[in-house]
């Protein structure tokens, strides 16, 4: 994955959820969906996680590569199934329930 | 945006068209579509709107050099690319000499989740990617009412519409939006409220087993274009579109004849045959020789070394080929020199307005001198009458002004009216010639007669119309005091005239002869007669003068006796 990567905790690069989110320039609803997107991470991750920030305006070849559309959008490559959100990330209950990346018990 | 902002520096200027190249539509749209404009093309599934959104930038970038992005998102960049080889468009060759973009944009509900606000900002960005990779100048979506499916939020989704029309405005592409049709509406998400530049409606319908397709120009600002239903169709060179208002009565004439290829036909015909560039109807009952006088017509064509274009609804070319060699006609060799072009298929094979393009087509590709359609009357299985008739219309108008002439072949059917035509264009050609059988003394012969012929002194006899090894002959039919007279029944006539006349001829011989001998002996006893008289002249003088001879004898013995007295 060659754009720059705002890998986020501290846990390794074997990470168990892999996050990709794309934004397009410094709006406020790209800048929204991140601090929206670690707030949610650092608050109820419960396994290591990575989060990449791509900007497509620098890259834009890369949303014709992984078919994003809406801006922003939120990719959970690992653990498969692929899962996309799109939004500002607002919403952590949906966030959470959209990336399944809570515990079972949690909904 | 590296790309230049198009404004119209002249208000005035006549709003500028970017050419489709599709035979027929840019008559109709007067030049194309708007050009740096928006144009939804809308209609049922499959009638043709990705066709020609696809048409519109392959041969935007063959023939104008404008290279076009097409943004997918309904079939992937392979499936179109195989829906399009079929009809010698490839695709992925215009795409590696970077004259097309295909981008493919999948967007599936199931895997999306929507939190909070968005926007499509990723679809500008790939497009104007694709746009600048290019430098492209057309644009087509298709369709991109799947979006709708994709996105949840229907007042973000219009916003972004409307931004992406501006956009797309903005940077003076013209772009090309197929858009399923919608209950009521245009398209079923009113996307023509935000574009309203041109609208262009296609419709596929059924009518009794055949399918037509149609288009409708509902749209166009700023332009004057057809407001008809046009049909077209799309087949194995793509789609064209016909212009049937087109009708036009301002075709060039010719004063130049050509031969019909029967001799005595053009002798009917002030011994030179038709005009070039008229219409000829071959009409006649079942068996009446019109598809050999129609061959014989094209055989004259190709003899002269011009083209012919044989149309055949009936019977394959082989067929006929071989039916003309008994005749002395030889079509298989104008084939193979390529002058004569015979092509034959089934008049239920589509609607009227696919024949009358593929007649088109042809005429375009053999650029003939001649064309024969035979018959016309089997047209009307695969549609109405009132179609028919004008199809025929519009064909005859475009074959008269290309300088074709023409030969309609029709069939009159048993019992139907002899002279007259079931698509009712006895009227609108030039030259009529009708073909019929006379059944006497058991047999059927044929005859033909020329019924009308504009601008000539044509013959008003009717002929028997007999075929020989080479070609066919008119002989004049028996015309006398037996009636008119064919077949054997005309030899038999003629032979009795013949005896007949012999006889009076022999007759008149004889009495002559009778004369001449009763003259001569008339003379003879003439001349007897004459040499009695002359005979009774002479006798009469040679008794005067030995009467006068005896006076004067009578006078001197007299005188001498009165002397002897006297004297002594």
């Amino acid at each position: 994955m060659p754009p720059k990567s705002k890998s986020k905790p501290a846990k390794s690069s074997r990470a168990a959820i892999d996050l990709r989110l794309y934004v397009a320039g410094q709006t406020p609803k790209s800048l929204a969906a991140i601090s929206n997107l670690k707030k949610i991470c650092d608050e109820h991750a419960q396994a290591a996680y990575h989060i990449e920030v791509i900007d497509l305006i620098k890259n834009p070849a890369l949303a014709r590569d992984h078919q994003i559309v809406a801006i922003p959008t939120l990719v959970r490559s690992l653990p498969v199934p692929i899962r996309k959100i799109i939004g500002d990330l607002s919403d952590t209950e949906r966030v959470l329930v959209g990336l399944q990346i809570v515990g079972a018990g949690k909904s | 945006m590296a790309k230049k902002i198009n404004r119209r520096s002249h208000p005035l200027t006549p709003l500028p068209k970017a050419p489709t190249g599709i035979p027929g539509l840019d008559e109709i749209t007067g030049g194309g579509l708007p050009q740096g404009r928006t144009t939804i093309v809308c209609g049922g599934p499959g009638c043709g709107k990705t066709m020609l959104g696809i048409e519109f930038l392959v041969r935007g970038a063959l023939e104008f050099n404008e290279p076009g992005v097409l943004m997918a998102f309904e079939e992937t960049p392979e499936d179109i690319a195989r829906n399009v080889a079929s009809l010698g468009f490839d695709i992925e060759d215009l795409a590696a000499k970077k004259k097309l973009f295909l981008d493919y944009i999948s967007v599936e509900p199931s895997e999306i989740e929507e939190t909070g606000e968005y926007d499509l900002e990723a679809l500008f960005i790939r497009l104007e990617n694709a746009v600048e990779t290019i430098g492209a100048k057309r644009v087509m979506f298709d369709t991109v009412e799947a979006l709708f499916t994709g996105f949840a939020n229907p007042a973000i989704l219009r916003a972004e519409f409307r931004r992406l029309f501006r956009w797309l405005k903005d940077r003076g592409l013209t772009t090309v939006l197929t858009a399923e049709r919608g209950e009521g509406t245009l398209t079923r998400q009113g996307l023509e409220e935000y574009v309203s530049d041109c609208v262009i409606l296609l419709d596929h319908r059924i009518k009794d087993q055949i399918s037509a397709r149609r288009m409708r120009i509902v749209k166009y600002r700023g332009t004057k274009h057809g407001a008809d239903e046009y049909p077209f169709l799309i087949d194995e060179r793509g789609m064209s579109v016909l212009p049937i208002t087109a009708l036009q009565l301002q075709h060039g004439v010719s004063e130049e004849r050509v031969s019909s290829g029967v001799p005595d036909l053009d002798e009917m015909l002030e011994g030179q045959g038709y005009f070039r560039g008229s219409t000829v109807l071959l009409s006649g009952t079942a068996g009446s020789g019109k598809t050999t006088l129609a061959a014989s017509f094209a055989d004259a064509t190709c003899r002269r070394g011009e083209r012919c274009l044989y149309i055949d609804f009936e019977e394959s070319p082989k067929q006929v080929a071989r039916n003309m060699k008994s005749v002395g006609i030889d079509l298989e060799a104008w084939s193979k020199k390529g002058l004569l072009v015979h092509e034959a298929w089934r008049p239920t094979q589509f609607g009227i307005e696919m024949h009358l393009l593929r007649i088109h087509k042809l005429i375009e590709e053999v650029k003939p001198q001649a064309v024969i359609l035979d018959p016309i009357t089997n047209l009307i299985s695969s549609s109405s009458e009132k179609e028919v008739y004008s199809m025929l219309l519009r064909l005859m108008d475009t074959l008269k002004s290309s300088g074709i002439t023409t030969v309609f072949v029709s069939l009159t059917s048993g019992g139907a009216t002899l002279e007259g035509t079931k698509v009712g264009i006895s009227s609108l050609t030039d030259t009529w010639i009708l073909l019929r059988d006379i059944e006497l003394n058991g047999e059927r012969n044929r005859c033909l007669y020329v019924l009308k012929s504009r601008g000539m002194a044509h013959s008003n006899q009717l002929r028997e119309f007999v075929m020989t090894d080479d070609g066919v002959q008119l002989v004049p039919a028996y015309t006398g005091a037996g009636g008119v007279l064919t077949g054997s029944s005309r030899v038999a006539q003629e032979a009795k005239e013949k005896a007949d006349l012999l006889l009076r001829q022999q007759d008149a011989q004889n009495k002559q002869q009778q004369f001449n001998r009763k003259r001569l002996a008339l003379q003879a006893q003439l001349e007897a007669l004459q040499a009695e008289l002359s005979d009774l002249d002479r006798e009469a003088t040679e008794t005067g003068l030995e009467e006068r001879q005896r006076m004067a004898e009578l006078i001197l013995d007299r005188e001498r006796m009165a002397e002897s007295r006297g004297s002594k």
